[in-house]
């Protein structure tokens, strides 16, 4: 293990230049891309002043085309242009068939990997989110004038661990190094600088065009924590284009929906005039297909109302249900922010001003403040704010666990859990002379399996032969400040173990990911080993600097002569591995010297924990008003 | 999990090892702890570091999970003296609590059919809290130096109960809403 670096919190043992960081609101109509520049924080616009890149992606004959231009391609070629990719991400065949759309879904041979079959060949929805991240990459980097340090990725609070592992991955393939995986609502909640003198409770209602998420969260002193969170991963803007669409056809007295290219049209019509409804009571609209049918109609905006309460509805349960969670009342909450395109509708904001039984907020662009709240924390990440007091404590929105006897799961990380959490559970074998024992990773809040989602599978082998129930099991799920999962196993009695990181069936592996990123063109395999050797020599150089500045600070009072002298002796090795080109040289160096001074980091941890709790009286903590039991 | 260096919870928090806990108290440790700790304030250092910083935050968040609930951090205390309240072999409870239990469950079954369902849940969700204070009460009177651990295994023990029937309820008041 290494020295954790015992510092103030955010400040750096040594200067260090300004590193170029982003926020990223990758959503499922739109994706934009925002930085901080002289402390402020601005979304970044292309060379054309557009700020908001459609999230579409159009595999034309020799190009990959995304954005605008794409979405002009729908109409014309529906089967080649993808939208609303979001809604695929880390779901299984069998899901995305389940939705509405009129792709080609192809199970890849070997991995599983549902895939849509493109002219350019057959790409799942990481491949294809990539295309997207890939754009905000460049204009970044262009825009900012030169390389990314990395990007915060912002992903919906209701995000599955599947889900949330397939953003990280969209993001590693656009050669994108993944700071963290923010919560949209918690990224609007920093945008709207709560954390300048705000404290209290505030509920943000975030209704985009695929994803519903509301989040509960508290401030003090700078702390955002979430204390509860509630949505729908598959509920948004889109759907309510598609009642308009359906309503649209019936009026015109067409009874099924057409094919895709006039469905485009169709849904199109209705978007526009969604949007155009947010300022007008009535709105006309035109319907020109293919066959050369034509349809002229008029929506108003209660018809409108009609037609969408049903599903604004669906989003107030989620908003009942994280109240409860956080142990709250309506009267608790001090204020509501609202995000998303979605908000925009008159009707939605109508009927959250009634459920909280107050206005609310939204004098930030409701499309624009995801991505720049995720600039914020970006910079932060980075190391840019040496006097940043923010922090953001985030929770696991749905419930971790595994199968056991009769398929019925058993849950061992509740939902609303605070992350990084680490949790373990004790089981046995149920047969004589049992060996293995199967594994299967759950999440979700319902009892029996089936209606769960299968996170993966895994078996500890090699249990030694025993009395059934003699062995004793222990099962820990690890879950990181991403949110990501990891499980491992061990029998008690004899050590034998067992590992994963959880990767769903129907995600990438890592090696997939790897020679994706060998085969395509501005990756070429040199650039790979360039790079990770780049990156093996700043990890060592942090190491030592760390290390230098701590035995500078500690070495005389906390380690013996003999103890000393390992650590310089590692360290010195450590130095010369850095200097060579051999990238597994300089890895295991790093580890050896991890081990070394494990011992010192653990003893300057102690200390840490003493100084972050003295110098201040206990009167000081009690006075604390916030807190409640 | 235990939190490393061979430390308990109490002492992460630097909190003395015994049932009463000022709630505020402990969350203003928390913050700073983690304001300290959280692997976000080791973004951009090297990966033995950020998940030295998980690790030890993954226990911080599981400090606080414990020692914030009454039930959690009495089960924790009686662990820490070597006395487990789960262990199955051992079923025996006072006959008249589990009549009691009996009777509030029945009658929480029955609420849907009633004429004011919300009043009567309501009604039966402060009597259930009332039964549940006065048991954290009485634990921590036996989880005192002098006081009686076997008897706050018991305690221990119906109060999960009454955790049980509180999330029912809570269930029903879904359902109703």
């Amino acid at each position: 293990m290494a020295l954790l670096q015992i510092s103030e919190p955010g400040q750096s043992t040594s200067p260090h230049e300004h590193r170029l960081a982003v926020g990223i609101d990758l959503g499922t109509t739109h994706s934009l891309v925002a930085s901080v520049r002289s402390g402020k924080a601005d979304v970044l616009p292309n060379e054309n002043g557009d700020v908001i890149l459609p999230s579409v992606v159009h595999y034309a004959e020799d190009s990959v085309v995304v954005g605008h231009q794409a979405m002009a391609s729908a109409q014309q070629d529906p089967l080649n242009t993808v939208i609303s990719v979001k809604r695929f991400m880390g779901r299984s065949a069998d899901e995305i068939a389940a939705d509405v759309h009129h792709y080609d879904v192809v199970s890849d041979a070997g991995s599983g990997v549902p895939k849509l079959h493109t002219r350019a060949g057959d790409k799942s929805a990481i491949e294809i989110s990539s295309e997207i991240l890939k754009v905000l990459r460049q204009r970044a980097e262009k825009t900012l004038g030169g390389e990314l340090t990395g990007a915060v990725i912002t992903v919906p609070a209701y995000f599955d661990d599947a889900q949330r592992q397939a953003t990280k991955d969209a993001a590693r393939l656009a050669g994108l190094h993944v700071l963290r995986l923010l919560n949209e609502p918690t990224a609007a909640a920093v945008a709207y600088g709560l954390d300048k003198n705000a404290t209290g409770v505030f509920a943000i209602y975030d209704l985009g065009g695929g994803t519903f998420d509301i989040s509960i969260l508290s401030l003090e002193s700078g702390v955002f924590q979430v204390m509860a969170t509630a949505g729908d991963s598959v509920l948004g803007g889109d759907d309510m284009d598609q009642l308009v669409a359906d309503w649209m056809l019936q009026q015109a007295g067409i009874n099924e929906r057409p094919v895709a290219g006039d469905w485009r049209h169709v849904l199109s019509a209705a978007r526009q005039t969604k949007e155009a409804l947010t300022d007008e009571a009535s709105v006309a609209y035109v319907l020109n297909l293919s066959d050369g049918f034509n349809w002229q109609g008029e929506l108003t905006r209660d018809q409108f109302n009609r037609l969408v309460d049903p599903l604004i509805e669906k989003t107030i349960l989620p908003c009942r249900r994280a109240l409860r969670d956080a142990g709250l009342d309506i009267n608790d909450i001090n204020g509501v922010v609202l995000v998303g395109g979605s908000t925009r509708v008159p009707r939605v904001r109508e009927r959250v001003t009634d459920y909280f039984e107050q206005q609310a907020l939204a004098d930030i662009d409701p499309d624009e403040v995801v991505a720049i709240g995720a600039a914020i924390q970006a910079d932060v990440l980075a190391g840019n704010k040496p006097d940043g007091e923010m922090l953001l404590l985030d929770v696991i929105p749905l419930s971790l666990g595994l199968e056991i006897m009769g398929g019925m799961t058993e849950k061992i990380v509740p939902r609303n859990s605070t992350i990084p959490i680490a949790r373990a559970q004790e089981f046995t074998t149920y047969k004589d002379g049992q060996t293995a024992m199967a594994i299967h990773v759950l999440q979700g809040e319902r009892e029996l399996v089936q209606d769960c989602r299968s996170l993966a599978r895994f078996e500890l082998r090699g249990i030694p032969p025993m009395a059934a129930g003699a062995a004793r099991i222990r099962v820990t799920f690890q879950v990181d400040a991403d949110g990501l999962l990891s499980v491992s196993a061990q029998e008690e009695t004899s050590g034998v173990s067992a590992e994963i990181e959880v990767k769903p069936s129907y995600g990438l592996t890592d090696k997939e990911i790897e020679s994706m990123l060998r085969d395509s063109i501005e990756h070429a395999r040199e650039d790979m080993d360039a790079r990770n050797l780049q990156e093996q020599r700043v990890d060592a150089d942090r190491l030592l600097e760390a290390l230098s500045s701590a035995l500078l600070q500690d070495g005389e009072r906390l380690l013996d002569t003999a103890e000393r002298d390992a650590i310089d002796a590692a360290m010195q090795l450590l130095a010369q591995a850095r200097d060579g080109n051999e990238i597994n040289a300089i890895k295991s160096a790093i580890e050896a010297l991890d081990k070394v001074s494990a011992d010192f980091a653990a003893r300057r941890m102690d200390d840490g924990i003493r100084n972050a709790l003295t110098g201040h009286s206990l009167d000081e903590f009690s006075n604390d008003s916030e807190v409640k039991e | 999990m235990q939190p490393g260096h061979g430390k308990n919870y109490f002492e992460l928090f630097e909190l003395p090892v015994q049932f009463e806990v000022n709630v505020a108290d402990l969350n203003a440790r928390y913050r700073k702890l983690q304001q300290q700790f959280h692997p976000d304030r080791y973004a951009s250092g090297s990966d033995q570091e950020q998940r030295m910083a998980m690790e030890l935050t993954a226990s911080i968040n599981e400090g606080l999970r414990i020692l914030k609930d009454p039930v959690n951090r009495g089960r924790y205390l009686l662990e820490l003296s070597g006395v487990s309240v789960d262990q199955e072999t051992d079923t025996v409870m006072d006959p008249a609590f589990l009549v009691e239990q009996m009777e509030l469950r029945e009658r929480l079954d029955s609420i849907q059919h009633v004429s004011n369902a919300t009043a009567a849940l309501i009604a039966l969700s402060r009597e259930v809290d009332q039964l549940y204070r006065r048991r954290v009460d009485e634990l921590a009177i036996e989880l005192k130096t002098d006081g009686e651990l076997q008897k706050a295994r018991s305690i221990i023990r119906e109060l999960q109960f009454l955790q049980k029937l509180r999330a029912q309820i809570e269930e029903t008041e879904e359902i109703l809403l």
